[in-house]
């Protein structure tokens, strides 16, 4: 769970590296899964973000946030504002989408760090929910309520129009100087801004200033009397990952430009809870692969239907077939939320450390097997593993 | 600058109607080791909770040196130059030895904020070094990169005590550094606080066991309901018959 | 004058049922040590009871409609109405108070297995993980009903003879023109008698005292060789009655969907919070005053001056007190503070 070995920014190098490769051979090698579509590929990249961000407050300092969602929505607004009154360029609506959030999450974080424990929780919901309340309601000129705010013709595009750059027939879509921000080229933008991410979050990992971070994690008092004036850095924490968010909320908005209130809504803020928890909470490479996870099967699953199981179970008897698929029926497609509440009780009581816990597991159990010498080198090869888990 | 560098003056500490501190005053000479000796809720604790800043007194003063240490946060009277070990260890029990005597290297160097999260744990040599040069004064360094909340208490007893050296504290206060060790580690920390005082390093030390007060005190002071009743060279605590009565029962030491 | 008046009455029956969930919360909380994010989805359970009941009364069978006469009708006919008539009319008309005395073994029961099955596995883990655990369940048990009760509102009616309005104004004297539904007030009754019942189950009996004594110091109750644990399970089990309670009478006031538990739960929370967590009157007091401070912000005279005040008061109100009164209203020191 820890990482406890002082890792030399050459290996992170070799590991970036590695990272980007897996990571940008995605539309390869996710095809036999039947994942390489841009659309899928965006979100398991716009998701990783959220849940990158998500980590550095919730994994590095242990600060349980329900309010996350709203960061995410204030991100996707503004990059749609961006859209309408600046350019459809996708670069001013990521640095304001990113940088509004950022401030929101100062005012936010200015109130709810006051309290720690499940008050900071319920600080945060509270905050979250008042935002997506006003932006149903009073805020209407802004979000444009339950309809969403879209793009459309006449919008101002001030920068475009100075550009010169008119609108045709059909409504225009974001880029990137001419590159569409969807299809295989929205992939890219979307995996180079995650790497980008990837990288700051490693290097914040790495630094002093991760190191108190997971201090405070372990044993704040102790920061307290140790000299640290622990408000600032979990200030710092809860900032970075709102704008994580925001970047996230932005990136959303850069792949279908329409921003809706849902987006804040608290079981929002509750999967990306969820996709930290899942891959394991406090790790490196934990937060995307929660994310590819949830997004993948989220996908495969939403699409089954009665008709698709009744296919599937075809081989079965008749009579055995119906009840099978009406069961099966009840965790997939609209049921896709049953399963996601199942597998998150499932984590949090067998596997409260997340996958990575369940792979290192796996790899003690391999290499204890393998060293099956008795007593003295089984013991230090367990200190040892449990110090290397977490490291990737 | 007063000759001492720490001055308790008139502290009084209620906690509801109950007197836990009545009109303690008590001076530290720079560079002695100072033992508090009483029964067990005779305020000690609370005592040092005051000197911290965890308990606001609510009457007295205490000084640091020149400086004014009541009113303070916690994390402002250690950057000031107080370091505490605790009754049960206080630690961080996620993190590795070494990791847990950097962090708090770290804030002697750095203050009690700073940014700068680019910079990698692997370039900063000289804390690192520092780090590993305690951990081989406790005893420590051959379990630098294990996880700190798998050790025995003993052992996290002495890696908190490097921590707080770590600080190079003008006072550091140790509240029953040897409480539930063997008799071998007893010795090991006398030994080890002993080659501290050799340093010049002020300290005031709660405890219960009469071996180690005895080896290590500079003068006593002899806690019992909140008050101080009495205050010496040990040879003078010692023949104190108010003592005897209070906490040691008549029989001799 | 009156509008005041109606605003208060308002807020008291919706308060009524942020005081009963809160109430449970509490008592979960204090007992158990756990923080229950499940307790929601245990309010819209009870809420889903009187749907049950409501849908077995009504089970029904085509008749031939006398009513037409020139050619064959059939109209679906509830086969209560069929045998019994008049008296099985009246019995599906009144289904709602009926579903109390199906709400209260279901309830309990679901509680205790809850309890066993579960939440006893989490108390000495910390509250994130509780938080999560419960969290994950409140959605699994929401998506069960949605499955089986669909996405949409199923509205229950109240028994004929109180669906109507009262006339409370002139009872008050406020003047004719002050009604109010005859079943808010029922819930407003109903609620009060309930926390009544809660409270004088935990004063008045050696069961409660040795509950209230184990909320106050658990490990001295524990050196007593009192098994406090069994008792902490049906405590579990009345907190899922009480809201349970709750969600079957509030059924007429609004038709229930699958995530009405969720709605309640974040605003339940809130009550806790503001009342101060783990403290039973607190919990109440907060529930009531929350309730009214938000009819009378949703009043038209307030909402011009601070427009969606209606939408935020009561998370502002705790965020207000949180940071002014961290214990909130009436919490006692040292709970939840290290």
């Amino acid at each position: 769970m820890t990482n406890t070995k002082i890792v030399s920014p050459k290996q992170d190098l070799l590991y970036m590296a590695i990272l980007s490769v897996v990571v940008l051979t995605m539309p390869i090698w996710l095809q036999p899964f039947g994942a390489a579509y841009p659309d899928l590929m965006q979100k398991f990249m716009i998701f990783g973000i959220f849940a990158i961000g998500y980590n550095i407050l919730f994994g590095l300092t242990g600060y349980l946030s329900f309010g996350h969602a709203a960061f995410l929505g204030v991100g996707s607004y503004t990059a749609v504002w961006s859209f309408k009154l600046l350019s459809m360029n996708v670069i001013p609506a990521l640095i304001f989408g990113t940088i509004l959030s950022g401030l929101f999450a100062l005012a936010i974080g200015f109130v709810s760090l006051r309290r720690s424990g499940i008050y900071f929780s319920i600080l945060t919901l509270a905050f979250a929910q008042m935002s997506y309340n006003l932006a149903y309601s009073v805020l209407t000129p802004i979000t444009n309520g339950e309809t969403g705010l879209q793009l459309t013709q006449g919008d101002a595009r001030v920068l475009d129009r100075m550009a010169g750059i008119e609108a045709d027939a059909s409504l225009p879509t974001p880029n990137l100087f001419g590159i569409e921000g969807i299809g295989y080229s929205g992939f890219y933008i979307c995996a180079a801004l995650m790497l980008i991410s990837f990288f700051i979050y490693l290097r914040i990992f790495r630094s002093p200033f991760g190191l108190k971070l997971r201090a405070i994690k372990s044993n704040q008092n102790r920061m307290g009397y140790t000299g640290y004036n622990t408000r600032p850095y979990l200030m710092t924490a809860f900032v970075i990952s709102g704008m994580y968010a925001g970047l996230a909320g932005s990136l959303l908005a850069v792949t279908d430009p329409l921003a809706g209130a849902e987006r804040m809504q608290w079981t929002a803020s509750g999967e990306v809870v969820l996709i930290t928890i899942l891959g394991g909470v406090g790790t490196l490479i934990g937060p995307l692969l929660g994310a590819g996870i949830i997004k993948y099967f989220e996908n495969i699953f939403s699409a089954f239907n009665e008709t698709v199981l009744l296919n599937a179970f075809s081989f079965l008897p008749d009579w055995l077939a119906h009840p099978v698929a009406a069961v099966v029926g009840l965790f997939v497609g609209e049921g896709w939320h049953l399963t996601l509440g199942l597998v998150f009780m499932l984590i949090v009581i067998f596997l409260p450390g997340g996958i990575m816990e369940g792979i290192s597991r796996l790899a003690r159990l391999i290499t204890n097997r393998n060293k099956a010498e008795p007593k003295s080198g089984a013991h230090e090869n367990k200190e040892k593993e449990q110090a290397s888990a977490g490291e990737v | 600058m007063s000759e001492y560098i720490l001055d308790v003056t008139d502290v009084d500490k209620n906690f509801g109607g109950l007197r836990a501190l009545s009109d303690i005053n008590l001076r530290v000479k720079e560079g002695t080791v100072h033992a508090i000796i009483g029964p067990n809720g005779a305020g000690k604790s609370t005592l040092l909770n005051v000197i911290v800043g965890r308990l606001a007194p609510n009457r007295g003063r205490v000084l640091l040196g020149d400086q004014v240490l009541t009113g303070k946060q916690p994390h402002e009277i250690n950057q000031l130059g107080v370091a505490r070990v605790f009754q049960t260890p206080e630690i961080f029990p996620e993190l590795s030895l070494l990791q847990n005597v950097m962090v708090p290297a770290f804030a002697k160097r750095d203050g009690e904020f700073k940014l700068g999260f680019l910079k990698s744990l692997f370039a900063e040599n000289e804390i690192r070094e520092h780090a590993e040069h305690l951990l081989e004064d406790v005893g420590l360094i051959s379990q630098k990169d294990n996880v700190a909340g798998s050790m025995s208490r003993g052992d996290k007893r002495r890696l908190e005590l490097a921590m707080c050296l770590g600080q190079h504290p003008k006072l550091f206060l140790l509240d029953e550094p040897t409480a539930g060790m063997s008799r071998h580690d007893t010795n090991r920390t006398i030994d080890l606080l002993k080659r501290i005082k050799e340093r010049g390093m002020t300290k005031v030390i709660i405890e219960h066991d009469m071996h180690v007060v005895f080896s290590l005190a500079d003068r006593i002071s002899v806690l019992a309901q909140g008050a101080i009743i009495c205050e010496g060279t040990p040879e003078e605590v010692r023949n104190d018959p108010r003592v005897k009565e209070a906490y040691l029962g008549g029989e001799a030491v | 004058m009156d509008a005041i008046f109606l605003q208060i009455l308002n807020g008291l029956d919706k308060g009524g049922a942020y005081a009963l969930i809160a109430l449970g919360l509490t008592l979960v909380f204090g007992t158990l040590g756990v923080v229950n994010f499940a307790h929601g989805a245990i309010f819209m359970m009870g809420a889903f009871c009187a749907v049950t009941l409501e849908k077995i009364l009504t089970l029904s069978v085509r008749v031939k409609d006398e009513s037409v006469t020139f050619f064959d009708a059939y109209k679906e006919t509830p086969y209560l109405e069929v045998w019994f008539g008049e008296t099985g009319k009246a019995i599906i008309d009144w289904s709602v108070p009926l579903s109390i005395i199906l709400a209260i073994p279901v309830m309990l029961l679901i509680g205790i297995v809850m309890e066993r099955s579960l939440i006893r596995y989490f108390y000495k883990r910390p509250h994130a993980e509780q938080i999560l655990v419960t969290f994950g369940l409140a959605i699994v048990l929401q998506e069960l009903v949605k499955s089986f009760f669909g996405a949409n509102p199923i509205p229950q009616g109240a028994p004929d003879i109180v669906a109507g309005s009262a006339a409370i104004g002139a009872v008050f004297g406020l003047g004719e023109s002050v009604v109010y539904p005859w079943w808010r007030l029922i819930y407003l009754a109903f609620s009060l008698l309930t926390i009544g019942l809660v409270f004088s189950f935990l004063h008045f009996t050696t069961y409660g005292m040795v509950v209230r004594a184990g909320m106050a110091d658990r490990e001295t109750v524990e050196l007593l060789g009192i098994n406090i644990e069994r008792r902490f399970t049906i405590v579990f089990g009345i907190a899922a009655v009480v809201a349970g309670l709750a969600g079957v009478m509030y059924t007429p006031v609004l038709p229930p969907d699958y995530h009405l538990g969720m709605d309640f739960l974040v605003l339940s929370f809130v009550v806790v919070v503001v009342g101060g967590m783990g403290s039973l009157p607190g919990a109440v007091l907060a529930g009531f005053l929350l309730g009214i401070l938000q009819s009378f912000s949703s009043m038209t005279e307030v909402k011009d001056i601070f427009p969606g005040i209606d939408q935020i008061i009561i998370y502002l109100v705790a965020v207000v007190i949180l940071l002014t009164r961290p214990r909130g209203l009436m919490g006692r020191r040292g709970v939840m503070e290290s």
